[in-house]
């Protein structure tokens, strides 16, 4: 699988990490209750399809991003803003 | 029952001979020869004895398929079991053993499970020695893979070298036969960069086992206009064994045959990563063989294999050879042995065949026997006869066998991706059940067996894999002229006329016969998934290449209902077996994962240090001067930190260089303690935790200016620490004004502890002012020594005083040394990791092995640190309910009660009255001598933690059956108002 880095350009997965569900919004640093937190910590939706996602070029320039995966067959859509 | 060479003819070179070794005696053959073809032109039918009954077999195939014909290749270290010897070249020197019959092929000892024969049916190991009693199979095992199973594997190092590369290409072509060929001219004249892999050791594919002179020329015209291209790179001996996501290929070159010497560098295989934006699939087809009784006596073989050994190798059946066959492609290989002087009969399955191949046998004088299948074989170590049944019940005397039992498209790459093959009615196969967009697939593994039509589908595959790859117009390669696809016209049948006595078999590597698929359906074993467990179908080496389809039908067949509804078998990678050596490539030994080295450690190398792994780090573990044996070299290290100074290597702790105006801020949040209102000059223990509350780490931080702060983590955690701080920062607060940087290999760290401590840091830097006004507990600041910025903070592990110094890494040895120098007359010397991490246990200071990603601040006695007034990262999950147990394991500290006993870190605790059974009630996480209390001691988790202090409890370690009496004491074993870290 190769993961277009927004700085490095395209590069092999093993150069990346992967820092999970970047569809949720985290909630506001010093608000949110236990309940907040815990929805937003425990709870996701596991979908088959398409997925955008947080990856972190660890071993180039350490550069998180959103990106765009298809679970189902690892096609990637791209970076997303 | 025998085969000879032909005095004319074939690919080798008959004036280049070769000899190499088989079974310990001299095997001669030419140039151009596989290992397999040079034993049937020395007659030698018999080479090997089947996995489970040990019955005689020859070789089957002349390919990639082949289920018995595998040797052990090489010796000593460098042998290599299990090598099909139709893939083999055979050159000079080469050394090759049968396997699996002892103490030879010709008389194997081991022949005797044939007698024994109605025992070894499906099922048989499962039923017999898996119960009913319990730990039969423990009892039988050892015995039952010594009489079955394949070659050994050396136990020695390999000293053959291998190499692994990365590569990129626009078009990669897999396979080189016809449709393969035509891809990659027609894309490489388009500009792109292609890559042509074959696993042959010659390009052609089917074309090296016809015999058209017309073929030949566009073969040869087709392969040297690729090698003139500078944009094509064509590889032989190369077998692509995976598809993986992004169009990553990989490949193995195997350069066997080139006998290269390791020392010289040269590489026996070549793993390539190949990156491909397109591929086409040009893979062929395998034949099938057709399931009879005694199907698997040496000389019966397929029928392209037959005719591959004539046409490509010259060598044929000494007489007459049977052909049978359920369409038209049998009548290939009847027609061309015909050709070469062997003397053909056709059964074929079929009640009605075609006028004009009855024709053309006819004039060839090839007997037809439509509407017939054979019953039986005779003869057991070769192929005497064969009886005829159904329309013409004859036996005919003949030396070799030829099945044609119909072919099936190699789908396995295409599959590898996920797309399940689909059955195609028309020409009884599985075809591709579909491409990504870029791959294309052209010739017989698409079902399109004739010649033309491979070529037209290739060169199109090669034209669309061009252009999706951003390449333009191009001119296709065309088939040569006059060429006449000739029809395949398959009726399937999966089972013989009439069944005989013999074995019938299915799956030839794994002994499966008829009967054991029609076992596996009367116990209920229907699906594919269930037969292949439950018979071992398909499970050897050869993945049940020439076996899966056959199988599969007769299930279908016996559960009346269709293939496609009986589903196939996952494919997945290698396509093929392959040395775990190609795999590992370089990746071994000393080169197996990373190696991080502190700047210090060509000093510890030096002046006597005995290091030991840490995560990747190599540590200095003791040093010579403390004595010999970790186990007592530490306690006097510690003993040197207790009562005067040392010097220790703190190199590997993470460190982070934290900038901007937010900066403070930023610490706060991940911090659970108060970092805003840090002094400047100032050093601070800190704690983060996860998201869910869990402790992620701990570590310090200094704050160097308004807007400059130094952090250090522990050496375990130091990577991911950096990427959480990052994460925040770039992706959630990103209105902060802050930036990071790892300083973790930049920098390197030292700690003077010890009563003496500050006296050596006196020598060493006359004109800093250590006073403790000046420099107190937890306090920090640069100075300038020979124009050197070091950082002195005044921190302590080890529970003495203590500082730490901090210098850039180029600087480290020389400042180490300097201070060893200076304050030689405190008597300061070096110590290693054992002791600095006994030192911390008495301290009670945690580190990895009590920070386990499990453990709240509460279960460490953190608890207290957190801020009340503050938010900070997992503040909120810290208070859910099962953080807030009081029965959770938390930090105690223990103390040995029987002086005669050991103690053992991961030893199991539990209560004095607990039967000593299960997981406990928690565990014990570091251990040490103690210099101070002059006793073991220890740390551990335990349920309810300091709640039982001052308990008698249990340690135990089953695996050494030892069992110690601990009392669970405060973690704090010394100096509990912290009076040494302040003096």
């Amino acid at each position: 699988m190769m993961i277009p880095c927004p700085y490095c350009g395209d590069r092999d997965v093993s150069e990346f990490r992967y820092g999970g569900d970047a569809t949720k919004q985290r909630p506001q640093h010093g608000t949110g209750d236990l309940k907040t937190w815990h929805d937003y910590y425990f709870l996701f939706d596991n979908p088959k399809g398409p997925h955008t996602e947080y990856w972190q070029h660890v071993l180039g320039c350490r550069r998180w991003f959103k990106l765009a995966r298809n679970t189902a067959t690892n096609e990637i859509g791209g970076v997303v803003s | 029952m025998s085969f000879r060479r032909l005095a004319q003819g074939g690919r080798i070179d008959r004036r280049r001979a070769v000899s190499a070794r088989f079974d310990g005696k001299p095997l001669t053959g030419f140039s151009g020869d596989t290992l397999a073809s040079a034993l049937l032109a020395g007659n030698r039918l018999l080479v090997g004895r089947s996995f489970k009954y040990h019955r005689p077999r020859g070789i089957l195939s002349a390919g990639i398929e082949e289920p018995n014909a595998l040797f052990t290749l090489g010796d000593g270290a460098t042998t290599e079991p299990n090598v099909a010897a139709t893939m083999v070249d055979l050159v000079d020197g080469l050394i090759a053993r049968s396997q699996n019959a002892w103490p030879s092929p010709d008389f194997d000892m081991m022949a005797v499970n044939s007698l024994l024969a109605p025992m070894f049916q499906s099922g048989f190991y499962y039923k017999t020695f898996m119960g009913p009693r319990k730990g039969s199979w423990m009892f039988y095992e050892p015995f039952i893979r010594k009489a079955a199973g394949l070659g050994k594997a050396t136990d020695r190092s390999d000293p053959d070298r291998y190499d692994m590369r990365h590569a990129f290409c626009d078009v990669l072509v897999i396979g080189s036969g016809p449709a393969g060929l035509a891809a990659a001219l027609t894309s490489g004249r388009s500009g792109a960069r292609v890559v042509l892999a074959e696993q042959d050791s010659e390009f052609g594919g089917s074309l090296l086992s016809a015999s058209d002179a017309e073929h030949e020329a566009w073969r040869i015209s087709c392969v040297e206009e690729l090698k003139s291209l500078a944009n094509v790179e064509a590889f032989t001996r190369t077998t692509v064994q995976g598809l993986y996501d992004g169009n990553l290929a990989v490949l193995v070159e195997n350069r066997s045959h080139l006998r290269p010497d390791a020392r010289k560098g040269q590489a026996r295989m070549v793993l390539t990563q190949l990156r491909a934006r397109t591929i086409v699939m040009a893979t062929g087809a395998i034949e099938r063989p057709l399931v009879f009784s005694n199907n698997d006596r040496p000389g019966v073989m397929l029928a392209s294999a037959l005719r591959s050994y004539a046409n490509r190798f010259a060598v044929a059946p000494e007489r007459r050879a049977v052909i049978l066959c359920n369409n038209d492609t049998g009548y290939d290989a009847a027609l061309d042995l015909a050709a070469a002087g062997v003397a053909v009969t056709v059964a074929d399955h079929r009640p009605a065949v075609s006028a004009e191949i009855l024709a053309r046998a006819g004039t060839k004088g090839i007997a037809v026997f439509p509407g017939s299948g054979i019953v039986d074989v005779e003869g057991t170590k070769g192929v005497k006869a064969v009886k005829l049944g159904g329309a013409h019940a004859v036996t005919v005397e003949c030396d070799a066998v030829g099945m044609a039992g119909g072919w099936s498209p190699v789908v396995h790459l295409s599959s590898h991706g996920g797309i399940k093959p689909r059955y195609e009615e028309s020409i009884a196969g599985f075809v591709p059940g579909g491409f990504p967009s870029t791959h294309f697939g052209a010739g017989a593994m698409m079902g399109s067996f004739g010649l033309s039509a491979a070529i037209a589908e290739g060169a199109n595959a090669g034209a669309s894999a061009a252009s999706a790859a951003g390449f333009g117009r191009t001119r296709p390669v065309y088939a040569p002229e006059h060429v006449t696809d000739r029809s395949y016209a398959i009726l399937p049948s999966w089972t013989p006329p009439q069944e005989a006595k013999g074995k019938a078999f299915v799956d030839f590597q794994s002994d499966v016969t008829l009967k054991d698929v029609k076992n596996a359906h009367q116990e209920g074993y229907l699906s594919v998934e269930h037969l292949k467990r439950y018979t071992t179908l398909g499970m050897g080496t050869d993945q049940g290449k020439t076996s899966n389809i056959n199988a599969l039908a007769l299930m279908a067949g016996y559960r009346g209902i269709t293939i496609p509804e009986a589903g196939t078998t996952t494919f997945r990678p290698p396509y093929a077996p392959l040395a775990m050596g190609a795999i590992a490539g370089r990746t071994r030994g000393a080169h197996f994962r990373p190696l991080r080295l502190s700047p210090l450690h060509d000093w510890h190398a030096r002046n006597g240090a005995t290091f030991i792994e840490a995560g990747l780090w190599k540590r200095a573990w003791f040093y010579s001067w403390a004595g010999d044996r970790p186990e007592t070299a530490y306690v006097k290290e510690m003993e040197l930190v207790r009562k005067g100074v040392g010097l220790a290597d703190v190199s590997t702790l993470g460190k982070i260089d934290i900038q901007g105006p937010d900066a403070a801020e930023f610490l706060n949040r991940v911090y659970v303690n108060g970092f805003a209102k840090l002094p400047v000059g100032k050093v601070r223990y800190g704690v983060m935790l996860n998201d869910d509350g869990i402790v992620l780490d701990d570590g310090t931080t200094a704050r160097i200016s308004e807007t400059k702060f130094y952090m250090t983590t522990t050496t375990a955690q130091a990577g991911e620490v950096m990427s959480w701080l990052e994460y925040l920062l770039q992706c959630h607060w990103t209105d902060l004004e802050v930036e990071v940087a790892s300083l973790t290999d930049e920098w390197a760290g030292m700690a003077v502890s010890g009563p003496k401590a500050r006296e050596a840091l006196a020598l060493a830097f006359p004109d800093a002012d250590l006073s403790n006004e000046a420099l107190p507990y937890m306090g920090c600041r640069d100075i300038a020594f020979d124009g050197v910025t070091v950082r002195l903070l005044r921190m302590s592990f080890s529970g003495e005083l203590a500082y730490e110094v901090h210098v850039a890494a180029d600087y480290a040895i020389s400042l180490w040394e300097h201070i060893l120098k200076a304050a030689a007359s405190t008597g300061i010397k070096p110590y290693g990791l054992e002791a600095l991490a006994s030192l911390r246990i008495e301290k009670g200071h945690v580190a990895g092995l009590e920070l386990d990603h499990r453990n709240t601040l509460d279960d460490l006695g953190l608890g207290k640190m957190a801020g009340k007034e503050k938010d900070y990262v997992g503040r909120a999950l810290r208070f859910r309910e099962d953080c807030q147990s009081p029965e959770r394991w938390s930090l105690v500290g223990l103390e040995l009660m029987e002086p005669d006993k050991k103690l053992r870190g991961g030893a199991i605790l539990f209560a004095a009255s607990d039967e000593i059974k299960g997981h406990g009630r928690g565990y014990i996480t570091s251990v040490t001598w103690s210099t101070e209390l002059n006793k073991f001691i220890a740390l551990g988790l335990y349920t309810g933690g300091l709640n039982h202090v001052g308990e008698e409890i249990i340690a135990a370690f089953p695996l050494k059956n030892e069992q110690a009496k601990l009392k669970i004491v405060s973690p704090h074993f010394i100096d509990h108002e912290g009076a040494r870290l302040h003096a």
